[in-house]
């Protein structure tokens, strides 16, 4: 466990230029303590204290504190801890070396505690290190550190928080990570939308487009690093585009005769699957990033076949088609073949998306309001064979779940109508699995369109 | 002189704020009620603009709106062309048929309902129902695109079904 998790960090570390060391920490005494199962339906958050990181100088003793705020604030939106205010905190910031004095985190109901320091290395770069203590065992559970420039704080601060989340709940964690969105502003008829990513907490928000154009849907590719998305610019023609975060540069994805939609990348990154929308039928294509060849999957006359997206290991696609008269979601092998209708209760079924764990199907339903209830979209998931289905969160309109890359969580658009006044506000939400955890994701301004990237390398 | 010129920009933004709004009152004037006064879908509602008492110029965009109706509606997630539709599809195609040198782009719009994505294909299924129409019609095909808003340009903009059935429409745009 603790050495298949050190590999891991230690390649992602690489990656990012970052030199980590494990500290060596003494597990052994305990294994078995701290731990929640998430995969029951209700627990008690951990209460967990994060000291500010000891900095020996006044510019590391701010960072300090950032960086244990920034480790707080993500553990407590999981929903899975209970974060002690620091101002409760007893006797002076000592350095990672130095042991708790555990008497005085018991007092505070502390279960959990975190110490870390900061230390300028001679080259200029700043040492983080950190160790998780169990404080009613007295041991200390995972430990390691990062060297790296100071700007790359924030993801430092991820990355422990990650490694935290997987030593107590034996699951991967999720804050490593970024959310594309569409950003919106103005009236109904006239809204100006634009692409805007930013770190899972909101952070290094950055527009990516102007407004001059409508641009919708946009979705990472499995690094990251580049985006595919609905964009109306030449002659106002709506194509799928591909653009690189990283060098800003963009062209059209494939040459089709009439409009592409609905891109995601195949799980490997080489190909991209979408819909080419033509003669009032709709249906799905992928393209192989390197040939350029077009495959058509679907092959209808009349109906629509959209919002296709792989199973994690590429062999199956799951879509949307109206084939039988209402919306309802199937599942096909990548060649098109062997495709079954998985959707089967009362109602209609939109967005699907694949569980990164591959275990689950996340979607968009609409059926008529129950009474009692003006909800009329939910967002749900079901087994990929279409059973055990459930839904987790209703709303006037909800749509287009994306998962956390541990399939924890999920983050969806919603429209919140208000009905005195008729204006509607678009936010950004989660809800976890277990439908627990409700929470809006803060956007500088309204936002749809979400989508999740993966762990960053 | 920091405050002095922070002001200068603070004033020179209000002002350009009001510049704008004539171009927006129209709109968001009738969006904030929940009445979708906006457009209607008959020539009546297009106010004649000419100060020419003669009327809209034979073979203008300006005639085509008020003699013709550039607009059909459709049932909510349908792309069948109603009766009432055909009526204002011949009058498109009787006109298209006299000025053979316009084209055209035909707008397929959905409500706010449903998602982006399906309504991305509705809006196009919806936009090939009004081509196909006037292909029939006997209009040259290459006259005629296709474009697909989904639900990205309503033009009514209440919550309510009055609001819904202006939004689900075929727009056909001269270019």
């Amino acid at each position: 466990m603790m050495r298949a998790w050190n590999q891991g960090a230690t390649a992602l570390c690489l990656l990012l230029g970052l030199a980590v060391t494990c500290l060596g920490s003494a597990t052994s005494l305990a294994r078995e303590d701290l731990r929640i199962d998430i995969t029951q339906g209700r627990f008690d958050p951990i209460p967990i204290a994060v000291r500010p990181f000891y900095g020996t100088q006044p510019d590391t003793e701010t960072l300090g504190t950032h960086v244990a705020d920034v480790i707080s604030a993500n553990l407590h939106r999981s929903g899975l801890f209970d974060p002690i205010d620091p101002a409760a905190f007893i006797g002076p910031v000592t350095g990672v070396q130095v042991r708790p004095r555990f008497g005085n985190w018991a007092a505070l109901k502390a279960e959990a505690l975190v110490k870390g320091s900061i230390t300028p290395e001679p080259d200029g770069r700043l040492k983080f290190e950190y160790r998780l203590w169990d404080v009613a065992r007295r041991a200390d559970l995972v430990a390691s550190s990062f060297t790296t420039p100071e700007r790359n704080w924030r993801r430092v601060a991820h990355l422990i928080s990650d490694q935290i989340y997987e030593r107590v709940t034996g699951e991967t964690g999720y804050f490593d990570t970024r959310i594309v969105y569409i950003a919106e502003t103005g009236p109904r008829d006239r809204r100006v939308k634009r692409l805007a990513v930013m770190d899972q907490d909101g952070a290094n928000h950055r527009y990516l487009t102007d407004g001059k154009h409508l641009v919708l849907t946009p979705r990472f590719s499995p690094t990251a690093q580049e985006l595919v998305y609905l964009g109306y610019y030449q002659r106002n023609r709506p194509r799928v585009y591909l653009f690189n975060i990283v060098t800003g540069q963009q062209a059209v994805l494939g040459d089709f005769p009439g409009m592409t939609l609905a891109p995601r990348f195949a799980p490997d990154g080489t190909s991209v699957i979408m819909s080419m929308a033509k003669d009032g039928a709709t249906n799905i294509y992928t393209l192989d990033l390197a040939t350029r060849v077009q495959r058509r999957l679907t092959g209808s006359v009349s109906d629509i076949n959209v919002s296709p997206t792989y199973s994690p290991d590429g062999e199956q696609v799951v879509f949307v088609s109206d084939r039988t008269g209402t919306k309802q979601l199937y599942v096909m092998r990548d060649d098109g073949s062997n495709m079954v209708r998985i959707s089967r209760e009362k109602g209609q079924y939109d967005t699907p998306v694949w569980s990164p764990r591959g275990d689950l199907i996340a979607f968009t339903k609409t059926r008529p309001p129950v009474p009692g209830s003006t909800d009329r979209y939910y967002i749900g998931v079901m087994r990929p064979d279409g059973r055990g289905e459930r839904l987790l969160v209703g709303g006037y309109l909800v749509e287009g779940p994306t998962w956390s890359p541990n399939g924890r969580v999920l983050l969806y658009a919603e429209e919140q109508l208000e009905r005195a006044t008729g204006t509607i506000r678009r936010v950004l939400r989660s809800v976890d699995l277990t439908g627990q955890n409700h929470r809006v994701v803060p956007t500088p301004l309204e936002a749809s369109d979400p989508a999740w990237s993966g762990l960053l390398q | 002189m920091g405050i002095r010129s922070l002001l200068f920009v603070a004033a020179s933004l209000v002002l350009a704020a009001c510049a704008q709004d004539p171009d927006t009152t129209e709109t968001s004037g009738a969006g904030t009620t929940t009445a979708p006064a906006v457009t209607a879908p008959a020539p009546a509602a297009t106010a004649p603009v000419a100060p020419v008492a003669a009327g809209p110029v034979p073979g203008s965009e300006e005639e085509f709106l008020v003699e013709v109706g550039d607009r059909v509606f459709f049932d909510y997630e349908r792309s069948d062309i109603s009766e009432e539709a055909r009526l204002t599809l011949d009058r498109q195609a009787l006109w298209l048929n006299r000025y053979t040198d316009i084209t055209v782009v035909i707008e397929g719009h959905c409500d706010e309902r449903g998602t982006r994505e399906y309504n991305l294909a509705l809006g196009e299924r919806r936009a090939n129902a009004v081509r196909q129409y006037l292909i029939a019609s006997g209009i040259d095909a290459a006259r005629i695109e296709t474009i697909s808003y989904g639900k990205e340009r309503p033009v009514a903009l209440g919550s309510d079904e009055a609001s819904w059935a202006l939004n689900r429409r075929g727009v056909t745009v001269i270019n």
